[in-house]
């Protein structure tokens, strides 16, 4: 190591600290010397360890002095000696007693009982024989403070009972901190420290050159530094965004909605049976008030598809009400965008790529693993041409884009789908298969009331809250939405 | 979705030979049924509800056969005439229809039994809607004298002896006494006459949609002979799900019988057990799969899924419920031809990616801000009326909803600042100063199909010991510089902020936001310390999208 080097390198405070290294290795000596604070001493020796030029030593000592009743003690006797004291002339009933209070008498009558010094007859106190002085006795007239390290033998043992009683003893640790030099701090100690380092490079001295011909102190750059935060996008949100990202990258547009719908809309459009269990208050939140129905032509095809079917299809039978499906709810997936996209969608419009990205309700108690809103996205191929292939496909390369190079199909089902798939995407981390999201092609029931036409229309809808917690490692589901500043601040940046 | 455990070992006596785990379980999830797992000889699946025959194990165990190559194509079942009879009474117009059957020669174990309740149970949930729209009753045939009445009676006059329970009881007490009652008893809501079978010698023999009676309702290993009721308020309905229950118990080893049920006008024979026609064009299942299989393929994969196939139609087994559609048929094609074999395509057709606009401008504001050193939070909709209002010392018209599960959560925000409130007050114990903002939906009544007008806005708030005016006022200032927006201020007054300190800011002619100091009352309600400067910007009305 090039002393000279190190030399350069320290700080103003080293600078200072070392030359007292020479003749001091304590810190309060250190302090003395160079008229520094206690902290900026202790930081300059850090550094100066950090360089290899010393070694702290870091030491406690134990410091006893006398305590409350100690103090009272040392003065007056301990209550064993006082009460033996009191029994000298005569023999005394307990309650006769003057030398010790209540509390001490107690104690002390047991004590001395046990060490045969006083017997008890017929409810009065005798003395059997002289008290011998006690290591504790001995001990509490010592002046104090005393360093337990540096006490003997037989007063460590007094010190041990003594700390046994009330409020005799307080024991204080004291921290030492102490120096020994290494060679590159003896030879540090010995060179002449050069003084004109630049330290912080001023306007001052760029504006005049002042600089010039001078050296900087080089700092430490391996140095940890305080850590800060900025101002940031939320996590959920960022994810949020790079699903709509996904999508916008496959050629797909935008649809909003409103989260308040019309039972029709959420269920009737998409083919869910007015008895299904979904449309109970239980699982979906229904608000204390109605909408108005769209034109009369749609809501005839709708019931008519509910009563009868379409295309030589069944439908649910049964009557449809066409109250029930005026009831306001709030929207239990996007679906329901999709659903009044088609209704405004024109033949020649077609091939169309639709997605949506929103949160969806469900009427749900609160629990680490349960939400009563959850962020849904969902995407439609409304193309004449298209087959269960390219859904296939285009759901490959979605979750593809999405982080996930492995997916599989498994058969599943949904009202208003068929055929429907389940998709399961392969996590390489946990090694198994996550389940993703549902999708499939539009049944007839759904397509031809909202377009006229049975055309396939493709869709599928992942949920994405999931993913999010997946990736931030969270394991109660409440976090996605508890805002505590320090969290978002540090939670990292969604790369996928 | 209900779960079904089936026996490892009964499954393979049926399937006919063993195999391992893996191999069941992706036969399994690819026959469109989800596997929850398999432990020791316990196989967990979950049913989807549009296939109610899968809930037993044996119709679970005749579909997975059928799927794995074993034993394929249309399973037929013979039903035997009798003179069984059911009169339906013009009274039970509460659930006014019933499909019955009679098994015979059936030999009951307790595991047995026990499937037989579990499928009957799980059936009433899933496809009987809760029993709403149909339950079940299996009674043994011994005890019963046709023909049998079904008929509605007032449950105060009828006494009878509910199955589970101890004694005999007024029927008007099941929906106290009996656990089923209790459970039920919303099915039943509004009902001042309640659906009973009795038999011709005034045996009562359940009442509906509750229990069968005790005296002629309780199947045991004893039992050879049963009778089956299916009754609620859809023909359709239950007589698929008497289908679904003698064809399971003709699986098990019974002899199914037909009973005739004499409506007022007309009679009809159940179970139907012949399979339904379906006239089906193969081009079109091709071209939505994008497959070219050939009629013989077809043939193929329709025995492979339990049906038959001849000429342009199909023959569906009467067990199934699901089939609506030619489009049903597809899934029943891409399931036998195997999920995991087709190909998964991109077709090459063009569209144009577009964003909305206005989340565009959300997203840009989001990124200002946070240029600002800003945290952007994400809160619920959903709030409640003490947070919107009591606290914000405010008295504004909010949405409520119907019955929501938590009571804290049972109106949606008509505002946002309140949701940044509670973001302050649940980090009193962070670091200072914070600045926070969130953008989001906000509701209140309007003149839309729903009556419920929905706009997105943005709130920011400043809190901090210096938090102060000017400081909030400089951060929408500079917002508005980098979207380019004028805007004027004015006086306003507000009960949530100081008077004197609170501003309502236009945009082309627009009130579009409140911008000031938050009330010092406002902060005790929240239990904030330090000063709080507020911004709420309404973002469809300024960009008028």
């Amino acid at each position: 190591m090039d002393i000279q080097k190190i030399a350069l390198s320290l700080h103003p405070l080293e600078r200072k600290v070392v030359p007292a290294l020479k003749s001091h290795k304590i810190l309060e000596e250190i302090m003395d010397h160079t008229g520094l604070q206690e902290v900026e001493v202790t930081r300059a020796l850090q550094w100066l360890e950090n360089k290899e030029a010393l070694k702290i030593i870091k030491t406690e000592s134990e410091t006893i002095n006398l305590g409350k009743n100690g103090l009272q003690y040392a003065k007056e006797g301990l209550p064993e000696r006082r009460l033996s004291a009191e029994l000298k002339d005569r023999d005394k009933s307990i309650q006769e007693l003057t030398f010790v209070t209540k509390e001490e008498a107690g104690i002390s009558i047991g004590q001395l009982k046990k060490a045969g010094v006083i017997s008890m007859n017929q409810g009065k106190l005798h003395l059997e024989k002289e008290l011998a002085e006690s290591l504790e006795e001995k001990f509490i007239k010592k002046s104090f403070p005393l360093e337990l390290d540096a006490l003997e033998a037989q007063e460590k043992l007094a010190v041990a009972n003594l700390r046994k009683r009330k409020d005799i003893l307080v024991v204080d640790k004291i921290k030492h901190l102490s120096i020994e030099l290494t060679d590159i701090g003896k030879e540090l100690t010995c060179c002449q420290i050069k003084d004109d380092v630049l330290e912080r490079l001023t306007p001052h001295m760029i504006r005049t050159g002042e600089w010039k011909g001078k050296t900087f102190r080089p700092y430490d750059v391996k140095i940890n530094v305080p850590k800060i935060s900025g101002g940031k996008r939320h996590f959920v949100r960022e994810a949020l965004d790079y699903s709509k990202q996904v999508w916008l990258d496959m050629g797909f547009e935008e649809m909003k909605g409103n989260m308040v719908q019309q039972s029709f809309w959420n269920f009737d459009a998409l083919f869910t049976p007015q008895d299904h269990p979904v449309r109970e208050m239980q699982d979906t939140f229904f608000l204390n008030s109605e909408g108005k129905l769209p034109d009369k032509k749609i809501v005839q095809a709708i019931k008519d598809v509910h009563e009868n079917g379409v295309e030589g299809s069944t439908g649910w039978g049964g009557k449809w009400d066409e109250e029930k499906s005026k009831q306001n709810v709030l929207r239990t997936h996007t679906t329901v965008l999709s659903a009044k996209t088609l209704s405004q969608l024109k033949e020649e419009d077609m091939p169309k790529k639709f997605f949506a990205l929103g949160k969806c309700f469900r009427n749900e108690a609160l629990d680490w693993s349960h939400l009563f809103e959850f962020n849904q996205t969902e995407g439609i191929v409304v193309d004449p041409d298209a087959t269960f292939e390219n859904l296939l496909g285009y759901l490959k390369q979605f979750f593809k884009k999405m982080g996930f190079e492995k997916a599989r199909f498994r058969p599943a089902y949904f009202p208003y789908t068929e055929p429907s798939v389940e998709v399961d995407v392969w996590h390489p981390v946990h090694s198994k298969w996550l389940e993703i999201g549902g999708a499939g092609i539009l049944r007839p029931e759904v397509v031809v009331p909202l377009v006229g036409k049975d055309i396939p229309v493709l869709a599928w809808g992942p949920g994405i809250d999931r993913l999010i917690l997946d990736f931030h490692k969270i394991n109660d589901i409440r976090e996605l939405y508890t805002n505590n500043v320090d969290d978002l601040r540090s939670k990292k940046s969604w790369v996928k | 979705m209900p779960n079904i455990i089936i026996s490892k070992a009964v499954l393979e006596e049926k399937l006919g030979k063993s195999f391992s785990d893996e191999e069941l379980k992706d036969r399994i999830a690819m026959l469109g049924t989800d596997l929850d797992g398999i432990e020791g000889d316990n196989i967990e699946v979950e049913i989807f509800p549009n296939r109610p025959d899968l809930l037993s194990e044996q119709g679970f165990s005749r579909a997975l056969s059928s799927f794995m190559d074993i034993k394929t194509g249309l399973s037929t079942f013979d039903v035997l005439e009798s003179d069984y009879k059911v009169i339906v009474d013009k009274s039970v117009t509460m659930r006014p229809y019933t499909a019955c059957a009679v098994v015979k020669n059936l030999t009951l174990t307790d595991a047995s039994i026990k499937e037989l309740m579990n499928i009957q149970e799980k059936l009433a949930t899933t496809h009987g809607r809760r029993r709403k729209k149909s339950a079940y009753g299996i009674y043994p045939l011994e005890n019963i004298h046709f023909p049998v009445n079904y008929i509605a009676k007032d449950p105060s006059t009828i006494m009878f002896h509910p199955l589970g329970m101890e004694t005999t009881i007024k029927a008007s007490a099941v929906e106290e006494l009996h656990p089923k009652g209790r459970e039920y008893k919303e099915v039943a809501k509004g009902w001042t006459k309640y659906p009973f079978f009795i038999d011709a010698k005034e045996n009562i023999m359940c009442m509906l949609p509750y229990t069968n009676s005790h005296d002629t309702g309780k199947v045991d290993s004893s039992t050879k002979d049963v009778f089956i009721e299916c009754s609620g308020t859809d023909l359709d309905n239950v007589k698929v799900a008497l289908n679904i229950l003698t064809t399971t118990l003709s699986d098990m080893g019974g002899v199914i019988h037909s009973v005739e049920v004499q409506y007022d006008k007309e009679s009809i024979i159940t179970p139907e057990l012949v399979p339904t026609g379906w006239d089906i064009d193969i081009d079109y299942i091709n071209k939505r799969l994008g497959l070219t299989l050939s009629e013989k393929e077809f043939q193929k994969l329709f025995a492979r899924m339990g049906h038959e196939y001849k000429e342009g139609t199909i023959l569906v087994p009467a067990y199934r419920a699901d089939i609506m559609h030619q489009v049903d048929f597809i899934e029943e094609i891409a399931i036998a031809y195997g999920y995991e074999n087709f190909n998964a395509v991109i077709p090459n057709v063009n569209t144009v990616a577009k964003e909305d606009d206005l989340e565009i401008r959300k997203r840009k504001i989001a990124n200002i801000l946070a240029g600002l050193g800003m945290l952007e939070t994400e809160t619920y909709n959903l709030t409640n009326a003490n947070n919107q209002n009591e606290k914000m010392l405010t008295d504004i018209n909010l949405i409520t909803l119907k019955s929501a599960v938590n009571t804290e959560y049972d109106v949606l925000r008509a505002w946002i600042t309140p949701s940044l409130m509670e973001v302050l007050n649940n980090n009193r114990s962070s670091e200072y100063p914070q600045k926070v903002f969130g953008i989001g939906r906000v509701f209140k009544e309007g003149d839309t199909e729903t009556g419920v007008l929905e706009q997105e806005r943005l709130a920011i708030t400043i809190c901090d010991e210096q938090a102060d005016f000017t400081n909030i006022k400089q951060t929408f200032d500079y917002l508005m510089r980098m979207l380019d927006i004028e805007y004027t201020m004015a006086e306003t007054e507000h009960p949530s902020f100081i008077p004197g300190r609170v501003a309502r800011v236009t945009v082309n002619d627009k009130e579009v936001a409140y911008i000031g100091e938050m009330h010092p009352q406002v902060l005790n309600n929240w239990g904030i310390e330090y000063p709080v400067g507020v911004l709420e910007l309404n973002l469809s009305e300024m960009f008028n999208l």
